[in-house]
């Protein structure tokens, strides 16, 4: 590709932990291989609405501090959603981006996008196509299984982050919305909620926890109450999934996310809700959390609610 | 086969084939997993087989769990169907600088160095099932004299192609990772590779593992 049709981004900042993601990869589980993808659905699926892009199209997650990146190329849109501080520096000066709001970058601007706030992640993309490369079907990073585009590593100062498609034919759009939040994280039971004393289940669902700093796309650390195990502190290895809350030796809760370890041989004491996950994922190191008992068949519907509401708010789009 | 199936979540099936770890129990769930794959039924986003137990997760807006429980205890496996089995032999080095565990094991097992790496070099292993990092496999079984706990203190980073060994079982390092099983050797052989995507593992649930031992210098060589 000649340079001056080249469209790109130069990162002059990375930010924590930078990388593409889109809905991840499925069916690999057996192999050691984790979903990983878009720890925010809703977010996820919002942004690219807004930009009209396929539902499924790569997209920079970013958390806590996000990249500083500067443009070069012709002109192009971009948007981030999440609860996001970002600045936009041209020619023309420096003014302060909203969150799902479409803006213009031409040839040499800036987007610097300092933090989320009071939340982890954000996402960051284009009206086009990000050159990536698929790894089973998704450009999701995996930094852990050093997995996806940029040798499955977090993006790095200096990374050239490569356009390969722009829509031409984009209109500006945006769309109101405060984000979501929630008082309580509702879980259904675990198969091995009987290895847990009586009083232990009942702290488990009346008394507080905290999120730790060992909290990462992996997994979530909590502390609090200690969970007394009366049957024995390790289960025979088994699978896991996204959203399964296990109690370790040392009685702390620990909660799989998206990059989590496929198999695992603590006891599971409950599993948070496909409704609430994509809620729980955005609380902060150092954030309440409280645990609330639901039904199988009400989490169907609770999901099923989440839906019609993400739904909803890409209808609101304009 | 399966004794009964549960919900992990609201988005998985928890299948349950017996408590113990057996060889017998575990050809079952993998004689399932294969047979479900294959299937290549709509809506399933995984299939996470272990020594005992089979979890089958879902798509939320396609399935719900009644249903696709009823599915499953349908689906009937011919008691002849054969597992495909490999045999792949593994390198692996002892030298001082990789079997990091070797005195503990000694002390523990009450066995002087070189019998346990004999013993341990003796026996074919089965592969029960791959996973937590990706491509790592758990073999079994160990002989009796040579089961041992893990590690009081789990090591912080493990490095990567340790061979491990915990109860009745032993395991190979396929990344860097924190573990605490006692770390015998290492091999020089690549145990997952991801730029071969339609095999990425080395070893699959079903295989036979049969390490042999190779000098220092055999392992450079290798590893160049």
């Amino acid at each position: 590709m000649k340079s001056k049709d080249r469209n790109y981004f130069k990162i002059l900042r990375a930010g924590i932990n930078t990388t593409y993601q889109d809905l991840g990869r499925n069916n690999l589980y057996h192999i050691g291989i984790p979903f990983s993808g878009a720890m925010d659905k809703r977010n996820f699926q919002l942004l690219n609405s807004l930009l009209q892009n396929d539902y499924n199209s790569p997209v920079i997650e970013f958390a806590y501090q996000g990249p500083h990146l500067k443009y070069f190329g012709k002109d192009i849109f971009f948007c981030i959603s999440g609860n996001v501080s970002f600045k936009i520096i041209s020619k023309e000066g420096v003014i302060d981006g909203n969150s799902y709001q479409c803006y213009l970058l031409k040839n040499g601007d800036e987007v610097d996008i300092h933090s989320t706030n009071k939340s982890v992640y954000g996402y960051f993309s284009i009206n086009g196509t990000f050159g990536v490369d698929y790894y089973w079907g998704s450009c999701s990073i995996n930094t852990q299984a050093q997995i996806g585009p940029n040798n499955g590593n977090k993006f790095s100062k200096d990374l050239e982050i490569e356009i390969i498609d722009i829509n031409n034919s984009f209109n500006k759009r945006k769309l109101d919305y405060l984000g979501s939040t929630i008082e309580n994280i509702r879980v259904i039971k675990g198969t091995n909620y009987d290895y847990f004393s009586n009083s232990s289940q009942d702290k488990f669902f009346k008394e507080i926890f905290k999120i730790t700093k060992l909290s990462d796309r992996m997994g979530m650390r909590l502390e609090g109450p200690k969970i007394e195990n009366i049957v024995d502190p390790n289960i025979k290895s088994e699978g896991l999934v996204k959203g399964v809350i296990q109690i370790t030796s040392a009685g702390d809760p620990i909660i799989m996310l998206s990059d989590h370890g496929t198999i695992g041989g603590y006891p599971k004491i409950a599993t948070v809700i496909s409704a609430d996950y994509d809620r729980l994922v955005q609380l902060t190191p150092g954030s309440n959390i409280k645990f609330k008992d639901v039904s199988l068949e009400d989490a169907e519907t609770l999901y099923k609610l989440y839906q019609m509401e993400t739904n909803n708010l890409i209808s609101q789009i304009k | 086969m399966i004794k009964n199936i549960l919900n992990l979540g609201d988005a998985a099936l928890y299948c349950d084939f017996g408590s113990d770890v057996n060889q017998e129990i575990n050809s079952n769930v993998i004689k399932y997993f294969y047979h479900i794959k294959k299937l290549n039924l709509k809506g399933i986003t995984n299939l996470t087989p272990s020594y005992n137990k089979l979890i089958i997760s879902y798509d939320l807006n396609i399935h719900s769990f009644l249903s696709l429980k009823k599915k499953i205890e349908n689906i009937e496996i011919k008691e002849n169907n054969k597992l495909e089995k490999n045999l792949i032999e593994i390198p692996v080095c002892c030298d001082n600088d990789f079997a990091l565990d070797i005195e503990r094991v000694e002390n523990k097992l009450k066995l002087k160095s070189e019998i346990i790496l004999e013993k341990f070099f003796s026996k074919n292993y089965f592969c029960y099932m791959t996973g937590f990092v990706a491509g790592m496999p758990f073999l079994g079984d160990l002989d009796q004299e040579m089961r041992l706990k893990r590690l009081e203190t789990p090591r912080v980073k493990v490095p990567k192609g340790s061979v491990g060994i915990t109860e009745q079982f032993c395991n190979i390092y396929s990344f860097e990772t924190p573990g605490g099983w006692n770390i015998l050797g290492n091999t020089p052989q690549n145990i997952f590779d991801s730029s071969n995507q339609s095999k990425p593992n080395l070893v699959n649930p079903g295989d036979t593992i049969k390490f042999y031992r190779i000098t220092l210098d055999q392992y450079n060589e290798i590893k160049r």
